[in-house]
């Protein structure tokens, strides 16, 4: 098909007098690559993003315990959570058999930071320096309630499994910037303390119906940061490089007789192959980092594979180019032990995250890099099993939850949206998933409602038929 | 697609400008319009219709909408309000409606005016219309066509006055065919045999030949697995093992014994409902089992039984009849005449089936969730008869044995009573291991131990034991947590051997064997509170003889799991063993001896007989035995069923298809735009199977003809295998597909013959190149002037490698099996529970086909998923074939293909003949069955010669690459000249030929 297959596809479409249903021209045109199409035809809106960063936080962190601070609960302490104010959410069969649901209050203090006056728990000392770059928005729903749906959802726009991941979508409408890499990357750790790890699965970065040059590709630790890419033992790079001379040669003599333009793609696959065993390798040697990088990142950054680890990959990819990198960082699933959980969770996570933000900023990154940090739900405020004052657990909550957005075209320094005093219903400003992931599509230049691929005969989106762009956090 | 789209249609153009009478189609023009444009809007969707206005159906599009107007005036261009609106240039008139980002072409419009301006006439949708006799088109070039098929691609050629191509060659044409219906490329003799046979029937010999071959069936299998959404993991989070795989394998012997399609429908779907159904059409029933199965912590099961069942729905409705139900599980179709009644009709066939909506969540971890059948291998059962047998015997002569009258009782029971035990706590030293190492309070002997994951931990413990004789050894553990859990799988003291026995309150020695077993599977699982210890008494055989001094001994302790801190304290004794009874023994011992009831004096001696060794010798083997037969039972392999509970379950249309919002109640029910369900057919899965397979139906024939031809020709004749309704794409050759599925049924379902029939057509025979003229008109080949020629699935890429490596093991059937497989994948994606590493198998496991490698749905093969195989998490019908620079690196690097190059390099040098040129051209054919042409063998001989040169100074490379893998290498060769061929022949992997049918 394509030659290049990291490239953009729409164009060929066009191109190839596809009527691209769904796609006007002048929107078409927006999806395309500036540096092919922009003279001739300006994009319906510019982009504020050129590429995200998504810290999925797997497991669905507390939000409260983390952004929606509650200071009323603490006179609530073992109280149990008002019928009225419960309604008829539906628990999971974890909780649903409780006799009570005693309201715990987060045993972290909050306290504001920044200019701006952000409320932000103690458990986050490191992200709270970029408390006036961050929005935190409060009011974010979902319908799933299981870790499975819900982080589909999340990933795809829908709970069950089929369709293509956002940076799949990213992909195919944008493509990547770099001939040698991928436009969607994703990168997986583990939680360091003995938390309750969700599994995840390799549909999360899949590209559903979209073609599968689009699905992410999954960076590791270890020998192989992409699947295959060294070569075996024996064979250097000197007699890969004639191996695949041969292989070319021979492949264009077969071609001048069967002219088939797949053989031309497959000799062009083999050279981007070829680039990419030393682009990637360069792109994850972490060796050649400045020490006081690792000081910025944390004592974990030095460990491959760690969520401060991918973070360095994370900046290293956007400075490559990569559209749409994705980390995924499990565990945090805090049924019980919540306390030491986000703790343990957050020493983890808060530092490197917080050293990105810098990193991006002192690179001028931020600009035209939205970075965004979040779950699949949020968890009650309820004690799923014992309470005592400093220990309680937390059952999933998909009625509302935290995220917090920076960079590029974020207005930071603000929370948007309300909820109830029990962290329970939003009161003010919902936001859908569906509306954050319109709102991410738009700061990228893409109209949510446009970027559409047509399969078994109806034309999909990411946002399905939904999604209102969430202006309010615009700057 | 996009060229042919563009050429078909200003082909059509040109036709319409030539012939501006001839009247416009609704079917192949109009429909397609509106489909795609207005049906959102004016549909069969009631709740979404807007105006009033519904365009689907004639008398509806006919009649006044609510502002009055008529949207269609048959004959009377200027009264439509169709036309008016469509051309309007108000950005508020203009339909399509601006916000809905579509728009109609000129073309379009005009084809609308012109329709209209004919009388608006309405066709029912092809794909619905019913079979009428097709009558072979007439073709000017007589003597090319090979059987009917090939009448109506030449006519549909020569009308677009192109011409087919010429035949492939002999060795090309002998890899198409083998390839398509084997899935493995032919063997060398098989080829020379062709070539050299120049009868008039050979190509058709060949043909035969291969349809005969059990690796037939293989292959056949490999589209339905997709179709049925196969896998050997349940799926979602958990994605625990499965066991349906004798399904798999009955697909495959379906193939094989040319099962007709309608009864294969019929067993997949409803086996268990046959009268006097066997074991194999029970098997059968798999098919519907296969969809996910979620085993989440806290899931709602009425939630997911509504997934299931509507995965079922989908999947049927897909599979024969080319619909995208999937759309009506909320609301009415949009574009296609069905309805959500009709989704939730079809639901309550599928409805019935005793399951519980959750996956097993508990151990022993292979298990698979109701209703399954068990399918023991005959040496199995007379290992089962073998071992009951014996159990029996020891039974008896155990009870034998109990009933015996014992000496002495009357003595032991009076040391019993008046035995005092002491326990002397001891000492520990050192302790490690285990998810947070537990910590050693040394001031009262207490190990803390904090909660630990679900997998296997060890913690090992150094204590100090006094230095008296020692008989006996016991384990508290108790908590400081309000309640906590703790699943202990072993005990181990270096050096000494135990024996579980009970005192007091302890655990029962059947609760404490479990974790002297061996088996980290059985475990004793401790409810733990804080105020009453658990305890566990061992007894020492033999004893430990007194020292001088103290003694150090290390400890193991398994644990799989514990929820919540524990705290251990350990002791030992050295009072006689036989004193240590439970407490109700002992307080029978208290009694006197007349004041004893009979059951009392019973269980007194019950209980001293179990302390003679003789008793002691046939209950380990009684235990033993016990064990063996529960392993053999475990070795049964069981396969997932349908079944049909007695009790109908009650269907209601759900609400936006949410579970918990039921609506009207409906009963089992075909589609209510499809001919009806025949009276005298039962209202079950049953009836519902031969329904689809019923003459009267007039989707299931075409669908899959449809799809076997995509099979063969890489493109459906629709192109759109999966989408029969109005948003599919229309069929190429209209009258090609219903000759075919008339053809098909008249055959009686004869999918061998169909195949036959594709393979021998002079069609399938055409050479596969391109010409610029060919390129311009038809890059995709729509119409059929040249053979197939694309990229392989991945199974058969790797399959083909193991093949011509000589490395393929052709056994049929059986558990799926594990090949190599980057290590690290599971760790950094699955849950714990055991299933977070993948342990590559050995030896044969490594050499199977690729359809037998283990397909977990989180996590599929990864050589397999990036040549475009599907998760398998739900139907899937068509495959994209991509090309991308990750399947480059995993032919390059993958260990499977760096192993298969040098096997094929081994064959290279050992059957290949005493020369180079010889050898290179051996390994050339056996890949591509066509010898190389000069320029190639130049190329070849220069590669090898430059990688000889190479690895003769550099044999450790040499050794290294020859290293890769494990089946080892023949040390006798040359390692530099066999390093040499294989580079040569991972190079051949990589080539777009070996990769590409052509």
């Amino acid at each position: 098909m394509s030659p290049q297959p990291f490239h953009n596809e729409l164009s060929r479409r066009h191109f190839l007098g596809r009527s691209a249903t769904g796609i006007g021209a002048a929107a078409l045109a927006s999806l395309l690559s500036p540096r092919l199409f922009a003279a001739t035809q300006p994009p319906q809106f510019a982009p504020k993003a050129k590429r995200i960063i998504w810290l999925t936080q797997a497991g669905a962190p507390s939000q409260l315990d983390l952004f929606d601070y509650k200071p009323g609960l603490s006179s609530q302490f073992d109280k149990d959570l008002p019928a009225s104010v419960r309604g008829e959410q539906r628990l999971t069969g974890m909780t649903a058999g409780q006799k009570r649901f005693p309201v715990a209050p987060s045993v972290f203090k909050f306290h504001q930071h920044g200019q701006s006056g952000l409320w932000l728990s103690e458990s986050l000392p490191h992200t709270a320096k970029f408390a006036d770059d961050i929005c935190v928005i409060r009011s974010l729903h979902t319908e799933a309630i299981n870790h499975d749906p819900a982080m589909t959802l999340l990933q795809t726009g829908h709970q069950i499994g089929g369709r293509p991941a956002f940076g799949a979508w990213v992909s195919y409408g944008l493509g990547s910037e770099n001939s040698d890499l991928p436009a969607f990357v994703a990168l997986i750790s583990r939680p360091s303390g003995p938390t309750n790890a969700q599994p995840l699965h390799e549909r999360m970065w899949g590209s559903g119906f979209l073609p599968s040059r689009h699905q992410g590709v999954r960076f590791s630790s270890g020998k192989d940061p992409v699947l295959f890419l060294s070569n075996p033992p024996g064979i250097t790079p000197e007699r890969r490089r004639a191996m695949l001379d041969d292989a070319a040669t021979l492949n264009r003599l077969h071609f001048a007789e069967y002219q088939d333009p797949e053989t031309q793609s497959r000799i062009d696959q083999y050279e981007l192959a070829f680039r990419m065993q030393s682009a990637v390798p360069d792109l994850a040697d972490l060796s050649k980092e400045p020490a006081d990088i690792f000081d910025r990142y944390g004592p974990e950054s030095k460990k491959p594979g760690t969520y401060a680890a991918n973070c360095i990959l994370a900046r290293r990819l956007a400075e490559r180019g990569v559209r749409f990198i994705q980390l995924y960082h499990r565990g945090w699933d805090q049924h019980n032990n919540l306390p030491s959980g986000v703790k343990s969770q957050c020493h983890d996570t808060d530092q490197p995250t917080a050293a990105l933000l810098a990193e991006l900023k002192g690179r001028g990154m931020l600009e035209d890099t939205l970075v965004i940090w979040g779950g699949e739900f949020g968890r009650t405020v309820y004690s799923q099993g014992a309470l005592t004052k400093d220990n309680y657990g937390r059952d999933h909550h998909p009625r509302c939850y935290s995220i917090w957005l920076a960079g590029a075209g974020i207005k930071g320094g603000q929370t948007y949206g309300e909820t109830d005093d029990f962290s329970y219903n939003i009161v003010k400003d919902p936001v859908h998933i569906h509306d954050l992931n319109a709102t991410a599509l738009h700061l990228l230049g893409l109209d949510h409602t446009k970027l559409t691929f047509r399969f078994q005969g109806r034309d999909y989106r990411l946002t399905d038929v939904h999604g209102e762009i969430v202006k309010p956090i615009l700057a | 697609m996009k060229h042919t789209l563009t050429f078909l249609s200003t082909l059509l153009l040109a036709v319409v400008a030539v012939q501006a009478q001839e009247s416009v189609s609704f079917s192949r023009e109009i429909r397609p319009i509106l489909s795609d444009n207005c049906f959102s809007c004016h549909g069969p969707d009631e709740q979404q219709r807007k105006a009033g206005l519904r365009l689907d159906v004639r008398e509806a599009a006919l009649k006044a909408a609510k502002s009055g107007a008529f949207a269609i005036v048959p004959g009377d261009v200027k009264k439509s309000a169709l036309l008016k609106r469509v051309n309007s240039s108000d950005l508020d008139e203009v339909m399509p409606p601006p916000k809905s980002h579509k728009v109609l072409t000129s073309a379009q419009k005009l084809k609308l005016r012109q329709w209209i301006a004919q009388g608006a006439k309405y066709e029912e949708h092809w794909s619905f219309v019913a079979f009428a006799p097709v009558k072979l088109p007439a073709v000017r070039r007589k003597d090319w066509p090979r059987n009917p098929l090939d009448h109506f691609v030449l006519s549909r050629l020569e009308s677009a006055a192109l011409a087919p191509s010429t035949e492939a060659a002999k060795a090309v044409l002998i890899r198409r065919v083998t390839l398509d219906l084997t899935g493995l490329p032919p063997t060398l003799a098989e080829v020379d045999a062709f070539v050299a046979d120049t009868t008039a029937q050979a190509y058709e010999k060949v043909v035969d030949r291969l349809l005969k071959s059990p690796r037939y069936g293989e292959r056949m299998a490999i589209d339905w697995l997709d179709a049925a959404r196969y896998a050997d993991s349940n799926g979602y989070q958990v994605d625990r093992d499965r066991e349906l795989w004798p399904w798999r394998d009955w697909v495959i012997r379906a193939f094989n014994d040319n099962k007709p399609f309608d009864q294969f429908t019929i067993e997949q779907l409803a086996g268990d409902l046959l009268p006097n159904a066997t074991l194999e059409q029970k098997v059968a029933t798999g098919f519907h089992r296969n969809h996910m199965l979620n085993e989440e912590g806290g899931i709602i099961a009425e939630e997911f039984l509504a997934e299931y069942t509507a995965d079922r729905v989908e999947t049927t409705a897909a599979v024969w009849l080319g619909q995208t139900f999937n759309c009506c599980r909320c609301h009415d179709h949009k574009f296609d005449p069905f309805t959500q009644r009709d989704f939730y009709s079809l639901k309550a066939f599928f409805h019935n089936v005793p399951e519980k909506g959750v996956g097993i969540y508990a151990n022993p971890i292979r298990q698979n969730a109701p209703p399954f059948v068990k399918l023991p291998s005959p040496e199995t059962e007379a290992k089962l008869a073998a071992l009951n047998g014996r159990l029996k015997t020891v039974n008896d002569q155990l009870s034998a044995l109990t009933n015996r009258s014992v000496s002495g009782i009357e003595e032991w029971s009076q040391r019993v009573s008046s035995a005092v035990v002491k326990w002397e706590p001891v000492q520990l030293l050192t302790a490690s291991g285990g998810d947070q190492p537990p910590v050693i309070d040394a001031t009262v002997a207490t190990l803390e131990v904090g909660p630990q994951e679900t997998r296997p931990n060890t913690l090992k413990l150094t204590a100090r034991l006094p230095a008296g004789r020692i008989t006996a050894l016991r384990l508290e553990c108790g908590t400081t947590a309000t309640a906590a859990s703790f699943q202990w799988s072993e005990l181990k003291v270096a050096q000494h051997k135990l024996r579980a026995t009970a005192w007091g309150d302890s655990l029962a020695s059947t609760e404490t064997e479990k974790v002297l077993d061996n088996d980290r599977k059985t475990r004793a699982v401790l409810s733990l509170k804080p105020d009453r210890p658990v305890q566990a008494v061992f007894e020492f055989e033999p004893a430990l003889a007194p020292t001088n001094a103290s003694r150090e001994v290390q400890i193991e302790i398994g644990v799989e799991n514990a929820g919540g801190p524990s705290r251990w304290r350990l002791f030992v004794t050295e009072a006689q063993p036989e004193v240590l009874t439970p407490a109700a023994v002992e307080a029978i011992t208290k009694k006197a001896t007349a004041s004893r009831s009979a059951a009392e004096n019973k269980q007194l001696a019950a209980f001293r007989i179990s302390q003679q060794p003789e008793h002691r010798t046939f209950n380990d083997e009684l235990g033993s035995l016990k064990k063996q037969v529960a392993a053999a039972e475990n070795e049964i392999p069981t396969t997932l069923v349908m079944e049909e509970q007695k009790e109908p379950r009650p269907t209601f249309i759900l609400m936006r298809g949410a579970y918990d919002k039921p609506g009207t109640s409906v009963t089992a029910a075909t589609p209510a735009v499809l001919p009806a369900l025949a009276p005298e057919l039962p209202r079950n899965r049953l009836g519902l199977a031969k329904w689809l397979v019923s003459s009267q139906n007039p989707l299931t024939a075409r669908v899959i003809v449809n799809r076997f031809w995509q099979q063969v020709f890489g493109t459906g004749l629709v192109k759109t295998s999966e989408d029969f309704g109005s948003q599919g794409a229309l069929p190429s050759h209209p009258e090609l597909l219903d000759w075919l599925a008339q053809e098909f049924i008249r055959s009686g379902w004869d999918v061998k013959h169909l195949m036959r029939l594709m393979v021998t057509s002079a069609t399938y025979r055409q050479g596969s190149r391109l010409t610029p003229a060919l390129r311009e008109r038809d890059l995709e080949n729509r119409l059929l002037a040249r053979g197939p020629r694309h990229r392989l699935m991945g199974e058969f890429i790797r399959d083909q490698a193991l093949a011509a490596s000589g490395l393929l093991l052709d056994q049929l059937g059986g558990p799926s099996v594990k090949p190599y497989h980057p290590p690290g994948l599971y760790e950094q994606i699955t849950a714990g529970n055991g299933y977070n590493t993948y342990v590559p198998g050995k030896g044969d496991d490594l050499r199977r086909r690729s359809l037998y490698t283990y397909w977990k749905r989180s996590v599929p093969h990864p050589a397999m998923l990036l040549f475009d195989a599907p998760f398998r998490e739900s139907c899937t019908l068509r495959r994209p074939r991509t090309n991308t620079p990750l399947q480059a690196l995993n032919l390059l690097n993958d260990p499977t293909y760096v192993e298969a190059a040098r096997f094929l390099a081994q064959r290279m040098m050992k059957e290949g003949g005493s020369t180079e040129e010889t050898r290179l051209i051996a390994g050339f054919r056996l890949l591509l069955t066509r010898p190389p042409s000069p320029a190639e063998l130049k190329v070849l001989q220069a590669a090898y010669e430059r990688a000889r040169t190479d690895f003769t100074k550099d044999m450790e490379a040499a050794k290294l690459l020859l290293a890769v893998g494990s089946a080892g290498y023949d040390a006798k060769l040359n390692l530099a000249e066999l390093a040499a061929y294989t580079t040569v022949a991972s190079t051949l992997f990589n080539l777009d030929e070996t990769v590409t049918k052509e």
